[in-house]
């Protein structure tokens, strides 16, 4: 196995989105996997672009953004190491709903999504482990926007 | 803590107003006439009833420094006929004050474990004095992590202090907002996702919350999820406080009682009520 394929075994295994997946199932993955750098302000992925690919954010922080006109870009979460850019890939007509950028120097991993998709389909273990970890992330991160779109912070609070 | 009569408000002064927001204010205030002068008269978490003369009377926590014993400091957020009149008196102005009232954050409890510290909205006004406390007294804990969130970054409050803090390098300052543009850098995203990202050890993890009730909801999903035991968690609740002795029974929340049992409580006395209506 090449060096740099076994570099990216090592960094999807040690990754806790993917803990607990067996040798096999790293080694599908990982087959859809490459290394991907990113500068301050470079963009992901742009909305409305195909969603071909999501993001295991390794090092740095990135934010996700919606343009609003006469608002500029408006932020509505940041994502830091270990968290996972990227669930449009998901779902047809995988699409980007919004845009993502790198606030800072950003390593990641890149996944293929057709290859994944294509290697879940053949699979079906394997889609069920990624579901596993997809439909978790999902329900938090609705839960999440539930949260801010409560608005709670114009409750009055003790005083 | 000394008290000639819980019911009957002393009138004491004010030394010093400051604006924090648009809308909320703090003051500082002179102690009650039998409160220890010298030493720490109020614990990390309790509250006082403030009286706005011919308006009416709140419960309010304590925001301030416990060892500075010779002023009371209260942030106040002007919602209410009585609140707004409180945040609209000035330096030499009088208003009736009773207490301290109610229990405190179990920071003697909770030495040798790691701290995790997390804030909602107006809601850090109530942990800054056990924030406070933890850094004067910093050696005696694990490690010390505050995490805050806000609406905006407008919507921050203390800033210059949670600014001070982050630059320390024996706590962990995080900040995140709902919703942010223009040059914001920090997280954006609800506070309870930080938790997740913050470096503590479960399994001796004191955690104090305090924040609108269903940001505390969230918080304990996420805290359980990341393994703190329920018995190390608190929360500061708030509920319509009248007499603050136990008496009058506005406070009732299931079985205790906000002003007498509260308002700090833990957890697992109080997860079961929280997703109940009717409470």
């Amino acid at each position: 196995m090449p060096t740099a394929m076994r570099r990216i075994d090592q960094i999807v295994r040690e990754h806790r989105f993917f803990a607990g997946l067996t040798d096999a199932d790293v080694d599908l993955i990982s087959g859809c996997a490459r290394n991907v750098a990113f500068a301050a302000g470079d963009y992901l992925c742009r909305e409305g672009q195909p969603a071909d690919r999501f993001f295991l954010l390794r090092h740095g922080r990135v934010a996700l953004e919606i343009a609003a006109p006469g608002h500029g870009a408006l932020t509505f979460q940041t994502l830091a190491e270990g968290e996972i850019v990227g669930v449009s890939w998901l779902v047809a007509p995988y699409r980007w709903q919004h845009d993502a950028r790198a606030l800072e120097p950003t390593r990641a991993i890149a996944m293929d999504a057709k290859c994944l998709r294509g290697k879940c389909d053949a699979d079906h273990d394997l889609g069920y482990e990624m579901m596993q970890r997809f439909v978790p992330l999902l329900v938090q991160r609705l839960h999440a926007t539930v949260l801010q779109a409560l608005d709670i912070y114009g409750d009055a609070h003790k005083s | 803590m000394p008290m000639s009569d819980p019911m009957l408000p002393q009138v004491v002064r004010v030394l010093r107003r400051r604006r924090e927001l648009p809308e909320v204010w703090t003051l500082e205030i002179e102690p009650a006439s039998d409160a220890a002068a010298d030493a720490p008269n109020f614990e990390p978490g309790q509250f006082n009833m403030l009286t706005a003369f011919g308006v009416g009377e709140v419960p309010i926590s304590y925001s301030g420094d416990p060892q500075r014993s010779q002023r009371w400091v209260h942030t106040i957020r002007a919602v209410g006929a009585v609140s707004t009149a409180l945040t609209r008196l000035r330096a030499g102005d009088v208003l009736g004050v009773r207490g301290p009232f109610g229990s405190a954050w179990p920071l003697a409890a909770a030495e040798g474990r790691d701290v995790l510290v997390v804030a909602g909205g107006l809601g850090l006004a109530p942990l800054r004095p056990a924030i406070y406390r933890l850094l004067a007294q910093r050696r005696r804990y694990g490690r010390v992590t505050l995490l805050y969130g806000t609406r905006s970054p407008d919507d921050i409050l203390f800033r210059r202090e949670l600014e001070r803090w982050r630059r320390r390098l024996d706590v962990d300052v995080q900040v995140t907002v709902d919703h942010a543009v223009g040059d914001w850098h920090g997280h954006v995203g609800v506070v309870p996702a930080l938790i997740a990202r913050a470096d503590f050890d479960p399994a001796r993890t004191s955690a104090l919350v305090c924040g609108p009730e269903v940001m505390m909801r969230f918080t304990l999903a996420a805290l359980r999820t990341a393994g703190v035991a329920e018995t190390a968690i608190h929360l500061s609740m708030e509920r319509n406080m009248k007499c603050a002795v136990g008496l009058c029974g506005h406070c009732q929340f299931g079985p205790t009682l906000v002003c007498r049992d509260g308002a700090v409580y833990r957890s697992d006395l109080l997860a079961p009520y929280l997703p109940i209506r009717e409470l």
